[in-house]
């Protein structure tokens, strides 16, 4: 059972967990994309549009975990969005399962019963979600008080 | 003129009223145009607000570089609200390549060192996003000082950007190991988390931080038993499980840490079990940690009850009813299945279940699964199993199902009726889409099997009457009612059906294909073939096939009209010799490709008996020596050690234990001194074995009794042209001095005819100092190797 093998897209070299982190309606329009690797603008383009095409082919019948590239993608819809994160094959699946859901539990709990709407006029903010959750390619804080509390704090600045 | 701008809140509005596509764009580029113009002039107080607007395009899909000055600007403005949006553009637009790049080195750096948190916070975040070698290098110590702040929340960022230095600039390890040990006894989770990954990342890229953190493996096994048993804090618990994301992480590194480590693998023996049971497994997070600690109890040493319970916990995965823990369930099965091999095979029945799963991945690894678990024991029943799902599965499942099961037909076939059914069947569900030496597999199979040239015939015949269009079938098929026509029309076979077939229907049936536009050009190359045996197996005249073949003496295709003119030839002038060139092939002795094939793809299941694979090259060489002429016509050494993949060269070098316990029962020939020269003597040994009465088997072997080592020590050896010879690779080329190891090589001679046996031998080697040749031919060969 090998350590991380380099993928193609891999520069930075081993060790790095979380590839990119998308969020995407069913027409295809991010409300959100991290990257935790570099990419040009059209390799960005190129893979958004890949990753549309690919999960919003699945349905209720598929598994959560699609192989794309040589990396596999952990994702689930809610309502019209999905929510996708990028990475290496021999991470544990359930793991990230359980990740996307906390982080949309948070996002839940800071827009008092998040809609698509709320993404996308709040853009900023999401991306500061996911930034107290995770960092440098990893899982960075999963209890949720704790990030609902650091948010209102950041949030009392403005 | 200043024109004000808008809020953010209203171009999003503006942009999601847009109807169409054209219609969006224009609306962003004026707004484009007016946040240019807002830069240019340097406006301080909205900066913020335009590069929020850019950014919200940016996301879009559309070009926002020329915001990326502003980004420096709003970072090194005091103000928070600026500096947030600056520095999300900086994550956004400014990665690596930009020149503009390592311009907020200097700014990341003042916020490192101003002590406001939420701002260093920032920092930190925007350099695990997008720091590259050179920041890194330039921020590592102020990263350290970071690490052992008293503020949590800064130290959490600060840990996780420690790993992302590390990955790019891994000289940093060092300044980051010492803090290492401090960190880990932080009750903080967010804190711990980052560190567990901080000590993993490490271990993974340098085995001498490895050995450095296998001390602390009796203070992460605390860590992980009090997690399990009663829990640091309340607000991580997920599904009652307890921070299910640090317990993944723990076991992760414990993974790392106790691979190929006796002593840290027996620490976590205990509490790797105490996970497996008392995890709650109703809900996703219980299934996440449970599947960790399976990975994890696979991968180091541990206790053989440990692993069964391991392979249990896969096996309950699998009759979950979410899929997605079936589908981890599969490919860790997998995984196991080569080292666990008995474990895995209680599972099988559910695995067999899995083949019928609607998700093309799951039935994919349930397919991979069950061809592994398929022995000589299960192999009727797998196959049956395997069969039915090949004719319902998707198409592009069905090569690697068919070729599966060919191979499983092939190591494990309990009779040779068996196979040459379960070919026919795979033949006539998926013949498109079998791999092309089937068609030569089989009818080397049906070749060899003489006591079931009339079964396979009529079974043949019968499909094909059904169906000409999968052309795998219908070659084989052509083949052997070609071979064997005559077998098909006289009298019946007990072992099917009786089934009358006039001369007028084969001939028939062999026109249609031949006609057919299904078929291919090789197809008719069979068919055209077939009938011209037909015309010495069938009593009756010849008429309708000299017909046909003429006819086929002007088609477009070259080779069919080739062959055709070329039996037309055989008709007209030549038809004394009619008979005797058609007449039936002798048996085929299987070739050694099979053999190479199948130990190449499954070397864990090989049995100690196998024998190496032969080298058909050197028989055929040697094979057109003349014996009479005793020229030394093996004048080219023998041919090289196959190119075989590095499993199969150990089992070469198995050679010297398992070539005398290889050779068949016990022979009752006596053994033969054929040379002897200054204390190097060959014998000879010799094997009849009762199943096959054509073959001999001779064991050559060297034995030096002499001071020095005889090297570069070749032997060779020519038959008469009516036998078979195969040569197979010697145990080694040096024969040790002082009667030292022998070496042996074997010989496989086929003798169908039952001739006198004759065999010439040539040795090459170098023996004190000098090389030596000698050539010579065996007498005294007993009769009992030919008779």
């Amino acid at each position: 059972m090998g350590l991380s093998s380099p993928g193609k897209c891999c520069k930075a070299g081993g060790g790095l967990k979380i590839r990119f982190i998308l969020i995407q309606n069913r027409a295809g329009k991010t409300r959100l994309a991290k990257w935790y690797m570099q990419f040009d603008d059209d390799e960005k383009q190129k893979l958004i549009e890949e990753v549309h095409a690919v999960v919003t082919v699945r349905d209720a019948k598929h598994t959560n975990f699609v192989e794309f590239r040589n990396f596999k993608i952990i994702y689930r819809r809610y309502a019209g969005l999905y929510f996708c994160i990028c990475v290496d094959v021999n991470d544990n699946n359930l793991a990230y399962l359980e990740a996307i859901h906390n982080f949309v539990e948070v996002l839940n709990e800071y827009f008092h019963n998040v809609c698509e709407l709320d993404l996308v006029f709040n853009f900023y903010k999401v991306y500061t979600v996911v930034d107290e959750m995770f960092l440098a390619g990893e899982i960075r804080e999963t209890s949720q008080t704790k990030v609902l509390k650091q948010l209102l704090m950041l949030q009392s600045l403005e | 003129m200043v024109v004000p701008s808008r809020k953010l809140q209203d171009l999003i509005e503006e942009i999601r009223g847009a109807k169409t596509q054209a219609q969006e764009r224009e609306v962003i580029q004026k707004e484009c145009a007016h946040i240019r113009a807002s830069f240019r002039d340097g406006d301080p107080l909205h900066r913020h607000r335009q590069l929020a607007k850019l950014l919200y395009v940016h996301m879009l899909g559309y070009p926002a570089h020329f915001g990326q000055m502003e980004c420096l600007k709003l970072i090194a403005s005091p103000r928070f609200t600026d500096k947030r949006v600056g520095y999300l553009g900086a994550m956004l637009l400014l990665d690596e390549r930009q020149d503009a790049h390592l311009l907020i080195t200097n700014s990341i750096k003042n916020d490192l060192n101003q002590g406001i948190q939420v701002v260093q916070g920032l920092a930190l975040c925007t350099l695990s996003t997008v720091g590259s070698a050179e920041m890194c290098r330039d921020l590592a110590t102020e990263v350290e000082k970071l690490l052992l702040q008293p503020g949590s929340y800064v130290r959490k960022k600060a840990v996780l950007t420690a790993v992302h230095m590390i990955r790019k600039v891994p000289e940093l390890s060092n300044i980051f190991l010492p803090p290492c040990a401090q960190l880990l006894h932080e009750r903080h989770h967010g804190i711990l988390l980052g560190t567990i990954t901080l000590i993993t990342e490490l271990c993974e890229r340098s085995p001498a931080a490895l050995k450095h953190f296998q001390k602390v493996v009796p203070q992460l096994v605390q860590i992980l038993r009090t997690l399990v048993t009663t829990g640091y804090s309340t607000e991580h618990s997920i599904s009652g499980v307890s921070d299910p994301f640090l317990q993944v992480q723990i076991l992760r590194l414990l993974r790392i840490l106790g691979r190929n480590h006796e002593e840290s693998s027996d620490t976590m023996n205990d509490l790797l079990a105490q996970v497996a049971t008392n995890t709650d497994t109703s809900r996703n997070a219980g299934n996440a940690v449970l599947f960790e600690t399976v990975l994890t109890i696979m991968d180091i040493r541990s206790a053989t009850g440990l692993r069964v319970l391991a392979v249990n916990i896969l096996g309950r995965f699998l009759l979950n009813s979410d899929k997605n823990i079936r589908y981890v369930a599969l490919t860790s099965l997998l995984r196991m299945v080569q080292s666990d091999h008995s474990a895995v095979q209680r599972h099988r029945p559910t695995v067999v279940e899995c083949l019928r799963e609607v998700d093309a991945s799951l039935s994919r690894r349930a397919l991979e699964l069950s061809l592994a678990l398929v022995n000589s024991s299960n192999v009727r029943a797998m196959t049956q199993e395997l069969q039915s799902f090949l004719e319902s599965c998707s198409p592009d499942l069905r090569a690697d199902c068919a070729s599966g099961i060919l191979l499983a037909a092939e190591r494990f076939a309990p009779t040779k009726r068996w196979h040459i059914d379960t070919i026919l069947r795979v033949l006539t569900t998926a013949g498109t889409h079998v791999r092309d030496d089937a068609v030569a597999n089989l009818t080397q199979l049906i070749g060899g099997a003489q006591e079931l040239h009339a079964y396979s015939v009529r079974r043949l015949y019968s499909a094909l009457a059904e169906d000409i269009s999968q052309q795998p079938l219908v070659q084989v098929a052509a083949w052997c009612i070609g071979e064997y026509g005559d077998l098909l029309l006289e009298g019946s076979c007990e072992e099917t059906e009786p089934l009358q077939v006039e001369e007028e229907d084969v001939l028939d049936l062999l026109e249609k294909v031949l006609q057919s536009h299904m078929s291919l050009p090789a197809t008719r190359g069979y068919a055209l073939t077939a009938l011209m045996k037909l015309s010495t197996r069938l009593r009756g005249d010849n008429n309708r096939i000299r017909q046909v073949v003429s006819i086929y003496g002007s088609c477009l295709d070259m080779e069919l009209q080739q062959r055709a003119v070329e039996y037309n030839t055989l008709f007209r002038k030549y038809d004394h010799m009619r008979a005797a060139i058609l007449e039936k092939m002798p048996l085929v002795e299987r070739g050694g490709t099979q053999d190479e094939e199948i130990k190449e793809s499954k070397e864990a299941q090989l049995s100690e008996a196998s024998l190496v694979p032969t080298e058909p090259q050197a028989s055929e060489l040697l094979d057109l020596l003349d014996l009479l002429d005793g020229t030394s016509g093996a004048a080219q050494p023998p041919p090289p050690l196959e190119p075989s993949p590095g499993d199969v060269l150990v089992h070469l070098l198995d050679l010297p234990c398992d070539l005398p316990s290889a050779s068949p029962p016990p022979a009752s020939i006596p053994n033969l001194r054929v040379f002897e020269r200054e204390g190097l003597q060959l014998n000879l040994s010799f094997v009849r074995p009762p199943g096959t009465p054509a073959l001999l088997l001779i064991t050559i072997t060297a034995i030096n009794t002499s001071e020095a080592d005889v090297i570069h020590f070749i032997c060779q050896a020519a038959v008469p042209k009516s036998f078979q010879l195969q040569l197979q690779a010697p145990s080694g080329d040096t024969v040790p001095a002082h009667s030292g190891l022998p070496v042996t090589q074997l010989l496989r001679i086929l003798n169908p005819n039952k001739a006198p046996l004759r065999l010439k031998l040539r040795l090459t080697y170098n023996h004190f100092g000098q090389s030596v040749q000698e050539i010579f031919e065996v007498n005294n060969l007993p009769m009992e190797t030919w008779q």
